[in-house]
């Protein structure tokens, strides 16, 4: 077993990237994740990388355009107001399909909001983010091992399935440290027949491009890219399961808020209530198999989120509303603490709807 | 002595090549009709063909080849 | 005989989609001519913009990107940084580099970077059906200043190859034209140097080039290019506004 090391959050997604393979990183300032900017800044240059400190995130995403139209791993990282700059180019990387990976350090909103943590680029994480039929995979970290871990897996995905696969954190773990195993050293092993690396006169030339002006041609690329995106729905579901055995009522979070939910059934159980917790790791794809298996065994859902309900929505399609689901939240950079939680675990045990 | 060929299916009948020459041996062929609806450039007499290449210079289609 | 003129290789044996007497068309040429005659095919990955040119991805034989409005000087960093042995380009409009896309232009010169940028202004926005553009001459018709570009409303049109030309960054911006036979000529050996800088490992070369639009300038082709003249030219001076290892030789 490798050796562990104390790192914060945000540094730990930058070294696990160098060893995924990635040489290539272009990014823009933004709190709180701008360790990962720092860090590569240091690191690049000494392994024959590229960093580069971009003009604004939607020049930044744009050269990541470039670069993964070469085939190359690469990422950019950013935090809220920068994520929905980089939105018209993650369409593009999208509708291109070429793989990249863009973190998300979130902070609260809307507008410049704060930058204190929060979980509401939900929606726009999940559902699509910028103009047009597409999704990204959404990963969710909730500890600094996982920041690392995901970051790997984030790669091999966005080779795997050819798109854009995005780390949605949120500002307290990217601050925080804690001892991580870091990943083995790996580079891509799929083939990029696709790639932008010059004809050499050996072949007729790639485009990469997301215009169609014929629009059968674009219906039957749409298609095409939803039938990738059962496929992923089918494999690539990642949830954690905890107490979730004989649980009566089931809360889901992810992130964060997970951690905090789960000191909050520890205690609920030591007072008897049978409650378990769902933890979604990928959020697109949504656990959605299990949550519907749950709403068979449960009474209640309570959804653990740092915003206003949008996460809950997923918990209603998934369980088909055979439940009721409650809202347990804060917004704005507040957390929830365990004590709300489990007031709000009590209050759904007592049966007040 | 100069040859000048048009492919005449993707002449848009711009008339810049007209222009162009200056032995001004260029016309658009206003009777005839290519298969995208133009009326395209041609060549009234080759023997005065110098070879100066102006009329390629100045198609924007590369409709032009010039033999010399 | 031999053929002493004909279509370059790299160019596609496709009817560009341009309007009867648009010079993208000799424009597309001289990339292609600059690009075959220094054998470059294989190794070059151009990026296509938004507006009229944006099928210039269909039209390059080489590898090409097709860029959101006004990032291909962005997308073309990723793709240079990536591989700094590919010769990199970018061909954009006047309203994809010097509206939309001037931070992205301006950035890309400050670092001088090692692309190629052709640069056409015909001062309108041609593939939406004419609007003003920041090159739109004062007093020029548009479908979007019906009354002529007021200066006291919209300001005055941007000198790209100037302003660029203040910066450090930059090896070479020049500024030429297709509007005839001289021109033409001038523009060809421009847009070849370009490409030899960047092959040369020069850094970052702009060829800003004055192109008609018959359509939307309403004008006749050769009318077109006779506005060229009596219009553009005036207020957008040819000549090489830059040339960084020129001025060292002199010092």
């Amino acid at each position: 077993m490798a050796e562990k090391v104390l790192m914060k959050g945000n540094e730990a997604i930058a070294e696990a990237a160098i060893r995924s393979g990635c040489r290539h990183y272009l990014g823009y300032p933004i709190t709180p994740q701008t360790e990962i900017a720092a860090y590569m800044a240091k690191r690049m240059p000494k392994i024959n990388g590229v960093f580069l400190q971009a003009e604004s995130e939607i020049s930044a995403i744009n050269m990541v355009y470039g670069v993964a139209a070469t085939g190359k791993r690469v990422m950019t990282s950013s935090s809220s107001p920068g994520i929905s700059l980089k939105q018209e180019g993650i369409s593009y990387i999208a509708g291109s399909d070429v793989p990249a990976l863009i973190v998300n350090v979130q902070r609260g909103g809307p507008g410049l909001g704060g930058i204190q943590p929060s979980q509401s680029d939900y929606f726009q994480a999940t559902k699509g983010g910028g103009h047009g039929d597409y999704h990204l995979i959404v990963l969710t970290p909730a500890s600094v091992q996982e920041m690392a871990d995901l970051t790997s897996h984030a790669f091999d995905l966005a080779d795997k399935y050819r798109m854009p696969v995005m780390l949605l954190a949120d500002g307290t773990i990217g601050q925080m440290m804690e001892p991580v195993e870091l990943p083995e050293e790996k580079t891509s092993t799929v083939e990029k027949p696709w790639a932008l690396t010059g004809t050499k006169m050996q072949r007729e030339h790639n485009i990469i491009n997301s215009l169609y002006l014929n629009t059968e041609l674009l219906e039957k690329t749409n298609f095409e890219r939803f039938e990738r995106y059962k496929q992923i729905e089918e494999n690539e579901v990642m949830y954690e399961s905890f107490m979730m055995e004989d649980a009566e009522i089931c809360v889901v979070s992810f992130g964060i808020t997970a951690r905090v939910s789960k000191n909050a059934i520890i205690e609920a159980r030591r007072q008897g209530i049978k409650v378990g917790l769902i933890r979604p790791i990928t959020v697109w794809p949504f656990p959605k198999q299990p949550i519907l298996e749950a709403a068979d065994k449960v009474k209640a859902f309570i959804s653990v989120e740092m915003s206003m309900g949008q996460m809950l929505e997923d918990i209603k399609l998934a369980c088909e509303c055979k439940k009721p689901v409650h809202l347990c939240n804060r917004v704005g950079g507040m957390i929830p603490s365990p004590e709300q939680v489990l007031a709000k675990i009590v209050e759904v045990e007592g049966g007040k709807n | 002595m100069a040859k000048v060929t048009f492919a005449t299916d993707i002449c848009k009948g711009c008339g810049l090549c007209v222009n162009a020459c200056p032995k001004k041996i260029l016309v658009i062929a206003k009777e005839k009709i290519n298969k995208k609806g133009y009326s395209p450039a041609e060549m009234t007499d080759q023997s005065q063909c110098i070879g100066c290449g102006f009329c390629y210079t100045m198609c924007p289609d590369s409709v032009i080849t010039v033999e010399k | 005989m031999a053929v002493i003129y004909s279509k370059p290789k790299s160019l596609a044996d496709l009817q560009l989609h341009y309007c009867p007497g648009c010079t993208h068309g000799i424009i597309h040429r001289l990339v292609a001519q600059a690009i075959d005659d220094l054998g470059i095919e294989g190794t070059t990955i151009g990026v296509a913009p938004v507006g009229c040119a944006v099928m210039a991805y269909d039209y390059f034989k080489c590898d090409m990107i097709e860029a959101a409005h006004g990032r291909a000087p962005a997308v073309a960093t990723g793709l240079k940084r990536s591989d700094p042995s590919n010769v990199v380009f970018t061909y954009q409009g006047d309203g994809d580099l010097a509206s939309i896309g001037m931070a992205e232009t301006v950035h890309a010169a400050a670092r001088n970077e090692n692309i190629t940028i052709i640069f056409v202004n015909n001062a309108i926005y041609g593939m939406t059906g004419g609007q003003m553009a920041p090159t739109s001459l004062p007093g020029q018709v548009t479908q979007t200043s019906p009354y002529g570009r007021d200066t006291n409303t919209t300001g005055f049109p941007i000198r790209v190859s100037e302003m660029l030309a203040t910066l450090d960054g930059p090896e070479y911006i020049e500024r030429v034209a297709v509007n005839n036979v001289k021109n033409v000529k001038n523009a060809q050996k421009a847009i070849k140097k370009a490409f030899e800088n960047q092959i040369n490992g020069k850094g970052f070369s702009l060829i800003e080039v004055i192109s008609a639009c018959p359509t939307n300038w309403g004008l006749t082709p050769q009318k077109a290019l006779e506005w060229i003249d009596e219009k553009m030219i005036p207020y957008y001076p040819l000549g090489v506004y830059k040339d960084r290892s020129a001025e060292k030789e002199v010092k």
